[in-house]
């Protein structure tokens, strides 16, 4: 990577999308959590279901708009070759063509997710419901993409190992409410 | 316009979020799955009713219109 | 089943006539003979015939066969398709009517089910079938007779078998199955959203069989047997204690004496009768004298149903014999509906802990319980359970006391009146 020196404002969408990639993986790391713990049946006295279900409505909106961010800025980042076309086709970027095209396919997917939730009333819930579990193989190809583009620094990989125990822990739960939910019917 | 709740008991799956956020008109059996008030909903509780419908992780309640008596 | 059968109505059955004379079902050589040709310039006003001759449904819900006509015919005609559905399936244990009616007139019910596609514009007739009986054989050996003669509409008719759970006989379910989907209830009505989405008729056998002798001889001719609201025959499943337990067909209005009197009287002193089917009602001794029609039981909370009476004699415990049948109920759900899969169970272990346990808190338990059930799930299953239970609870009150106070019930132990099938193995599928 070279940094041209006198255009400052050329290196700050660099850094400007390095920043919102990170943030926007934290929050997709959290959306999957809380979605993992809405379908887990997770609550209390003082944390009804229907905060759960909330913040994981609110929190994958705000995710999109990092998201949005993280793409826009490195489109227009001078230094690293990757148009506009790179980040929703995989593979055909200039720069580092493998790790960008997973995030082109993370981007693709996310996108498909909100699209498809906003208008979850208007289809069928059992397409919704397949389109969703899309989720299940984008965020496993987002902590790649993050690993892949660059982890040379460690609270980089400090961020990554949480996130997935983070996921690991959630589905854990999901799949125990998942196994109380069948055993309530007979045979 | 008066409305009333309506489940789909085939899609409801228990999650109770409907009687978390309106127990004047939604309240849960022993299985925890919801027994709706036959009454209309009163403008107070409208906007409450509406977000019970969209938060409803299968999209089993709605809201029907029911005519005046 | 080779009982005279006689109806008060001038003394001749009317879909047995056939099976009376010969005891065997009728081809369609004998068919014709006897009801002449098939009577299509009655089809385009079939509805208003049905309405005129006050023809109502012989599957359970006695609900008028004109206005359902007519409105799967509007909504057919909206939606651009219409389906037929025969439902002989009868998952019923204690019924056998719809059974013997395709296998003694499967003519008259294939009549009835053309003329009503014609009627409703629909472009095929299903016919579904219990499995395992051989009715789907016997069936599709009249329709390919109808074929080769060339008799009928021309329309395609074929033959299903749903699975065997009791569930998979009601009418959604049938249409859910005939359409390619699982044999499990639909919220939805048939008439709106049946097979593949599109409105449906799906009309019990016996109904159809009424419809095609209906459409020869006019309504006045129907309405010379049976009551004002309820005209015409039924087919009624007599069992229990009596001395001939068969199908029987009298005229709609017959006492529940009569009926048993057809089956040649109790052959122990009676305690109570169940009437309807096993998801119907109990009912006490001072029901004979009624007349069995929704009308004439319906003060007393019970309904005819499909025609199943079952005499429950003085020897046996009511209350022993519900919570079998009532298990039984609970593990035929189609694990659909939260109160249902989860409350049907516990309902049917309430019973058994009164009936054998002493258990008094099971008791004000399991009121509570049939009120939160009732009526919370997509189907009528549920429903039907809380109805036998509940009128268990009322007429067999003395004897539920004496069980909760230990003084012991030697019908505990007796066989079982109400059988109970096998359960079908869960490698039965729902398909």
């Amino acid at each position: 990577m070279i940094t041209a020196a006198p255009l400052l404002s050329e290196s700050s969408y660099w850094y400007l999308s390095r920043a919102s990639g990170f943030v926007s993986l934290a929050l997709f790391t959290a959306s999957v959590v809380l979605g993992l713990l809405t379908a887990g049946r997770v609550s209390s006295a003082v944390w009804p279901r229907f905060v759960t279900q909330g913040l994981h409505r609110s929190v994958s909106l705000t995710t999109v708009a990092f998201l949005l961010v993280h793409v826009v800025s490195i489109v227009l980042d001078q230094f690293v070759d990757i148009g506009l076309l790179a980040t929703v086709v995989p593979f055909v970027s200039g720069y580092r063509p493998l790790w960008v095209g997973l995030g082109a396919i993370v981007f693709d997917i996310i996108l498909l997710l909100i699209i498809t939730s906003v208008l979850r009333v208007r289809m069928k819930h059992h397409t919704w419901r397949w389109v969703h579990w899309l989720a299940y193989l984008g965020w496993p190809i987002a902590l790649a993409h993050t690993v892949g583009i660059g982890t040379d620094r460690l609270w980089v990989v400090v961020v990554v190992t949480v996130s997935l125990l983070a996921v690991l822990a959630a589905g854990a739960v999901r799949l125990a409410g998942w196994r109380r939910v069948v055993a309530g019917r007979p045979l | 316009m008066s409305e009333k709740f309506a489940v789909d008991m085939i899609g409801c799956d228990g999650h109770g979020l409907c009687a978390e956020l309106v127990p004047e008109l939604v309240r849960l059996d022993e299985w925890g799955y919801p027994i709706l008030a036959p009454a209309v909903v009163p403008p107070h509780l409208a906007g409450h009713a509406r977000k019970a419908v969209t938060l409803c992780p299968k999209l089993a309640l709605t809201l029907v219109p029911t005519r005046p008596r | 089943m080779n009982a005279p059968l006689r109806t008060r109505h001038d003394g001749r059955p009317r879909l047995l006539a056939g099976w009376a004379a010969t005891g065997r079902g009728a081809a369609l050589a004998e068919h014709a003979q006897a009801n002449g040709p098939l009577p299509t310039g009655a089809a385009p006003h079939l509805a208003d015939l049905a309405t005129a001759a006050g023809l109502r449904g012989r599957g359970g819900a006695w609900f008028p066969t004109g206005r359902k006509l007519a409105t799967v015919a509007e909504y057919g005609a909206k939606a651009g398709a219409a389906y037929v559905v025969v439902n002989g399936v009868e998952s019923e244990p204690a019924a056998g009517k719809d059974k013997l009616l395709l296998r003694a007139a499967p003519h008259l019910v294939l009549d009835g089910a053309e003329l009503a596609a014609m009627a409703v514009g629909a472009t095929e007739v299903t016919v579904a079938v219990h499995r395992g009986t051989g009715l789907a054989a016997s069936v599709g050996a009249a329709i390919a007779e109808r074929a080769a003669y060339r008799w009928g509409s021309g329309l395609p008719v074929t033959v299903v078998e749903p699975p065997r759970w009791y569930v998979s006989s009601e009418s959604t379910a049938v249409a859910n199955f005939v359409g390619g989907g699982p044999g499990k209830p639909r919220a939805e009505s048939a008439y709106r959203h049946g097979v593949k989405g599109k409105p449906t008729l799906v009309s019990n056998a016996e109904t159809l069989a009424h419809l095609a002798l209906i459409a020869r001889h006019g309504p006045d001719w129907f309405r010379e047997a049976g009551t004002v609201e309820a005209p015409g025959t039924a087919l009624f499943s007599v069992g229990g204690a009596v001395r001939r337990r068969a199908v029987y067909e009298l005229p709609v209005g017959a006492t529940g004496e009569d009926i048993l009197r057809m089956a040649g009287g109790a052959v122990e002193p009676l305690a109570a009768l169940l009437v309807g089917g096993y998801g119907g009602s109990w009912v006490g001794l001072d029901a004979l004298a009624r007349p069995f029609t929704p009308e004439g039981l319906r003060p007393i909370g019970a309904s005819p149903g499909a025609g199943v009476v079952i005499a429950l004699p003085v020897g046996a415990c009511g209350a022993a014999e519900t919570v079998r049948v009532a298990s039984w109920l609970a593990s035929q759900n189609a694990r659909q509906c939260g109160p249902c899969f989860n409350g049907l169970p516990a309902i049917a272990d309430d019973l058994a802990r009164i009936t054998w346990g002493r258990d008094v808190a099971a008791l004000s338990r399991l009121r509570l319980r049939l009120g939160v059930v009732n009526g919370r799930g997509a189907c009528a299953h549920p429903d039907g359970v809380v109805r036998l239970v509940a009128s268990a609870l009322t007429v067999f009150s003395d004897d539920i006391d004496s069980h909760l106070a230990g003084n012991g019930c030697a019908g505990l132990w007796r066989q079982p009146v109400l059988a109970v099938p096998q359960p079908p193995d869960v490698s039965e599928g729902w398909r």
